[in-house]
């Protein structure tokens, strides 16, 4: 009796497997996480437009993403919030030719916690003693962590700081402590302080010269499986419709001549 | 080896043996009680040592950081009192090794206690030896081999805790990342020789542990 309920429940799964790859035309996309609401939004658009298709998701600090990509993951599309990860790919030939564009750009902000008293106005502030924990994303992986340690260090303060400094694995998990109060301060997008409401608010924003501009480029990655459903999901995103989102999102529009 | 890697090993160590010597100091008397005296809630007690053998890490490590973050259970009113906070220092790191191994030295210990010949005991108590020292001085030294191979894998599975780690302590070079935290990272960002030397000396390490695990183990029986 066990036996043949068993068996017919292993034909009924075999069966949905067997179903599930014949209809699945999956189109994975590796992304930044910072860009995680503005591209999910825009995905479910894409794959109502595109019946039959399905978009995978693949969020992280796009070092991480880059290695995956490095170690051969099949990959469709790549978003990168910086133009260092992209060269990487770029140079080891792994990504298609001529796919490459830039789809917004962001700013680097220093949040708080949202019912911390602390006084934090200025950058000078963060070496103050009432500031005890402050956390960026890991700079040798995460981008977001690479434009605060190049913010800091032109203002002279990244040395000093280091005892301080509390490393996440993205700038969401960033985002996170500040938001869990485990850190006095942090540095993450202006986009990222949006999406928490009352849990963090904005301290102040590290001068735009102190750092290169924060541009988000996206590719199709060589070897994708999905090459024209990736081309065409990019073009969907620089479109007006997804520039609008973007837009919505508190990204602002790609520099001209960005890479 | 990188100064890194350097002082990730030597992190490594001082947080196993931190978290070694409060298993021991914690876990032993539990080994005992659960062996030796039942007690009202002993199920209970058994049931929640037991729990991080089987639990996620990440599960504990939420728990963790639920009791012991900056606005914990815990961690708040200790925060309040003294200005300092458990996560992100190698003490939150002491303490997710200390929970994730305190099954394997409380299991290992209970069935080393539960093999000492009650008879023994009980002639004990007949020459007017009290309990504690009855335990002190016949139980716990006739189980000693089982103890310390207890002990021996409770080092073990603290040196190689990861999950509960990353959570609380967060993976801080110098202050937090240990062993097991410092492969991940030099895998994440294509450090394979860098990895490689770690992965090749926890795992000469933890072969040793277990040898001496078994040896001891094989005596104990």
């Amino acid at each position: 009796m066990i036996v043949r309920a068993i068996r017919r429940i292993l034909v009924v799964a075999l069966g949905l497997g067997l179903a599930a790859t014949a209809s699945a035309q999956p189109v994975t996309v590796s992304a930044a996480i910072s860009v995680k609401d503005a591209v999910s939004e825009l995905g479910r658009g894409f794959a109502a437009s595109h019946p039959g298709v399905t978009l995978l998701y693949n969020w992280g600090s796009s070092g991480s993403l880059q290695k995956q990509i490095e170690a051969g993951a099949p990959i469709d599309v790549f978003i990168s919030a910086a133009a260092l990860q992209m060269d990487a790919l770029e140079e080891r030939k792994l990504l298609a030719p001529g796919t490459r564009k830039v789809i917004a750009r962001n700013l680097l902000t220093v949040i708080k916690p949202g019912d911390s008293r602390v006084d934090i106005v200025k950058p000078g502030d963060l070496v103050e003693t009432r500031v005890r924990r402050i956390v960026v994303g890991n700079p040798r992986t995460v981008p977001a962590g690479q434009y605060a340690e190049e913010s800091l260090r032109a203002l002279g303060l990244w040395d000093r700081l280091q005892p301080k400094l509390v490393f996440a694995e993205d700038v969401r998990q960033a985002l996170e402590y500040v938001a869990r109060g485990e850190v006095d301060a942090g540095f993450v997008y202006t986009t990222d302080a949006t999406t928490r409401g009352r849990g963090v608010k904005e301290a102040f924003r590290p001068a735009e010269d102190t750092y290169r501009p924060v541009v988000y480029p996206a590719a199709v990655v060589a070897g994708a499986r999905q090459p024209a459903l990736a081309a065409a999901f990019i073009d969907l995103l620089l479109s007006r419709e997804g520039q609008a989102v973007l837009s919505r999102f508190g990204f602002q529009p790609p520099p001209a001549g960005a890479r | 080896m990188s100064p890194d890697s350097i002082s990730a090993l030597r992190l490594s160590l001082q947080v196993a043996v931190a978290a070694t010597a409060l298993n021991a100091l914690v876990g032993i008397p539990i080994a005992y009680a659960l062996a030796r005296r039942p007690f009202w809630g002993r199920s209970l007690v058994d049931l929640l040592v037991t729990l991080p053998l089987v639990l996620p890490p990440t599960v504990v490590g939420y728990y963790l950081i639920v009791l012991l973050g900056r606005r914990g259970v815990l961690g708040a009113p200790l925060y309040q009192l003294t200005g300092f906070t458990v996560a992100f220092t190698w003490y939150a790191a002491v303490v997710a090794a200390t929970v994730m191994a305190l099954p394997l030295l409380v299991r290992t210990v209970r069935a080393a206690i539960e093999s000492v010949d009650r008879d023994l005991e009980r002639a004990a108590y007949t020459l007017g030896r009290s309990e504690l020292r009855t335990a002190l001085e016949v139980t716990l030294p006739l189980a000693r081999n089982g103890i310390l191979a207890g002990l021996v894998l409770a080092f073990a599975r603290a040196l190689g805790e990861f999950g509960a780690t990353l959570m609380l302590a967060g993976n801080i070079p110098g202050r937090t990342q240990t062993v097991p935290l410092s492969i991940y990272t030099a895998v994440q960002t294509g450090e394979s020789a860098e990895a490689l030397g770690l992965v090749a000396v926890l795992t000469a390490l933890s072969c040793l542990v277990l040898i001496a695990a078994n040896r001891l183990g094989a005596r104990a029986a």
